[in-house]
């Protein structure tokens, strides 16, 4: 066993020392597996950052409540009287002013995206005091909450950065109302920072939603009731609703799209594999070719066949190791907190979201390079050793 | 020297002159090449005994099996038919792996282009037979400094192929050969590459290696200067043995 790793070391070293006389063939083979694991770190990563914008800040002890039946915001509808039941009910945090619960409601306006001009559906939530306490991570990092009753604005900081006009002191007209930007805030980098927020009573008003809520988010004294507290709700012959954990629904909402990208990015970066497979089987070969009398001869010394095989193919799963560990890092510089926005589909709403290039999927790009330099050298190495010795010593 | 043989008679008797213990013995040996549907007879009925010290130089025009006879001896190829026994083993019916074992610890190889690793130095070069060896580091490098001095090569260790001059390459070659001391060198025209004085520097060692270190050698030649340092020359012929000198 000990020389057997010997002769894998002898001749590996060898190898790996002849890289310089190869760079031509090498550095393409490099090129390829480097762009493959750069395209599916990042587009990958795309996906990552909107699941992680979609899940994140998804307290365990934050409740979402729509109406039965319904599969998001949009298309639920409480009463007041509803969303007061809901808020009395047992299990919700107190604080001096009474039950940490929020009822909300939720309208989309259009709003012109910095970037390219073109207007983008923005959503615009209409909450109550509660919704700061609510929502663990919530803070305003510029100007003020919005005062009640009138017509002012917070802006999350995702919408601030990709819409145009939404800068504090800034007033933009929606609909009836000039609404004047108080506050920017933040919340974690969740979807809530895609949001513009006002007070739920004043956008009923504006848009002429009557005493009509589409949700209320509460926070609960202890996350391990939440079943029993869903079943008081369910139980409660005053109600009809749907009554979520935050992070469930955020799931549901994500799950469309980040199926799409996550199934996009791995068929491209699947297609471009298979050009980096034959970049490697091409460095690989030439490898094999001009140290065929090199490897004849070791082979006619006494060395066996599956040293030669084994080396050849870690040469190439080496060359596939930089290739993806480089592809890794250039995805990570050149994606990682790349910020965009996108349409949740949910929500017929943009979503600004950062692209998280995350340790997960580093592993998962030196994984796929892995790969590729397996395929790639297989076939290089065996057609080292099937080569009769005798012919290859005459072929050099 | 015996009679050339027309090409109607017998082949020669490959058995040696004197009766000293055989070392290497052919039996019936044929081998067959195929091109594409063409089938390709390069050694036919060939029976050949080498006895233990001999210096055996091996002759013939391109294409008559010379290397052919070479590589079968060696273990680098098989017969189509026919037996060869090496110290009283057969080694045409081993296992690739295990023929790979016994050239390790049974033949040493010297190349008429050398077969240096370019990217190792004369040293590690010498080296590399012992790395299929139980040796420590401290034992290969004794060993390989005795191979290096036998060849008069002490002064060259850490020079690398290309620095040094061809005869000096192929003497690393036979270094390398006879490093792990097998009993056989076989030597597939191993002054084809060099100019006079040095192919004679090679032969004087391969002579020494006979005569002193007691080495069966076989030597593939083209060059009956080279021949006439060895004890017997036999002449191949479109795959048989037609004469012995």
């Amino acid at each position: 066993m000990i020389h057997w790793l010997r002769q894998i070391f002898a001749i590996l070293s060898f190898s790996l020392r002849t890289l310089p006389q190869r760079k031509g063939s090498i550095a393409s083979a490099l090129f390829g597996i480097i762009g493959v694991v750069a395209v599916l770190v990042g587009v990958l990563s795309i996906g990552q950052g909107f699941r992680r914008t979609m899940e994140v800040a998804a307290s365990p002890d934050v409740v979402l409540v729509m109406r039965s039946g319904a599969d998001t915001e949009m298309m639920s509808g409480l009463q007041r009287e509803e969303t007061r039941v809901i808020a009395s009910t047992e299990g919700i945090v107190q604080d001096e002013a009474g039950p940490l619960a929020s009822s909300e409601l939720f309208v989309v306006i259009n709003l012109p995206k910095r970037s390219t001009g073109t207007d983008a559906n923005v959503p615009l939530r209409g909450v109550e005091r509660a919704a700061y306490k609510v929502r663990d991570n919530f803070e305003i990092l510029e100007g003020r909450p919005f005062e009640p009753g009138r017509d002012e604005i917070i802006v999350g900081r995702g919408a601030a950065l990709e819409f145009a006009g939404l800068d504090l002191g800034n007033e933009v007209q929606v609909g009836q109302n000039r609404w004047k930007v108080v506050g920017i805030f933040a919340d974690d980098g969740s979807i809530s920072e895609s949001e513009i927020w006002t007070d739920a009573s004043l956008l009923q008003s504006a848009y002429r939603r009557g005493d009509y809520y589409q949700s209320v988010y509460l926070k609960l004294r202890d996350p391990a009731e939440f079943t029993a507290f869903k079943d008081r709700l369910l139980n409660d012959p005053r109600l009809q609703v749907r009554v979520l954990r935050q992070g469930e629904y955020y799931a549901e909402q994500s799950v469309l799209l980040y199926n799409m990208i996550t199934g996009l990015g791995t068929l491209i970066a699947l297609m471009m594999a298979v050009g980096a497979v034959f970049g490697a089987l091409n460095t690989m070969y030439t490898a094999v070719a001009s140290r065929s009398r090199e490897i004849a001869t070791l082979r006619a010394l006494g060395f066996t066949n599956s040293p030669v095989l084994i080396s050849v193919l870690t040469e190439s799963v080496i060359l596939a190791l930089v290739g993806g560990a480089v592809g890794g890092l250039l995805a990570f510089a050149a994606f990682d907190g790349f910020r965009a926005a996108t349409m949740n589909w949910s929500s017929f709403s943009q979503v600004t979201f950062a692209f998280e290039v995350t340790p997960d999927l580093l592993v998962k790009g030196v994984f796929y390079a892995t790969a590729i330099g397996l395929v790639g050298g297989l076939f290089p190495a065996v057609r080292a050793v099937r080569q009769p010795v005798a012919d290859a010593l005459r072929e050099a | 020297m015996n009679d050339i043989a027309s090409p109607s008679a017998e082949p020669a008797s490959p058995e040696p002159a004197d009766s000293a213990e055989t070392l290497l013995d052919l039996r019936g040996i044929d081998k067959t090449f195929k091109r594409g549907s063409e089938e390709i007879q390069v050694l036919q009925k060939l029976d050949l005994q080498v006895p233990r010290g001999e210096f055996l130089a091996l002759m013939g025009p391109s294409g008559s099996g010379k290397s052919t006879l070479l590589n079968l001896i060696g273990g680098l190829d098989r017969p189509s038919h026919g037996e060869i026994h090496v110290d009283n083993h057969r080694i045409d019916r081993l296992s690739d792996r295990k023929l790979a074992t016994w050239r390790a610890r049974n033949v040493g190889f010297v190349f008429q282009f050398y077969n240096l690793m370019p990217v190792l130095t004369a040293a590690r070069n010498v080296e590399l037979p012992l790395l299929l060896t139980r040796m420590n580091g401290a034992r290969r490098r004794k060993h390989v400094a005795t191979a290096l001095d036998v060849v008069g090569l002490s002064h060259r260790v850490k020079h690398y192929p290309r620095q040094l001059s061809g005869g000096e390459q192929q003497r690393v070659g036979i270094a390398r050969a006879i490093v792990t001391d097998p009993q056989l060198l076989l030597c597939d025209e191993p002054t084809g590459d060099l100019d006079r004085k040095s192919g004679d520097e090679i032969l004087d060692l391969l002579q020494a290696l006979n005569q002193h270190h007691g080495k069966t050698i076989i030597m593939v030649t083209h060059d009956p200067h080279a021949a006439e340092r060895a004890s017997r020359t036999l002449h191949l012929d479109k795959g048989r043995l037609n004469r012995e000198d």
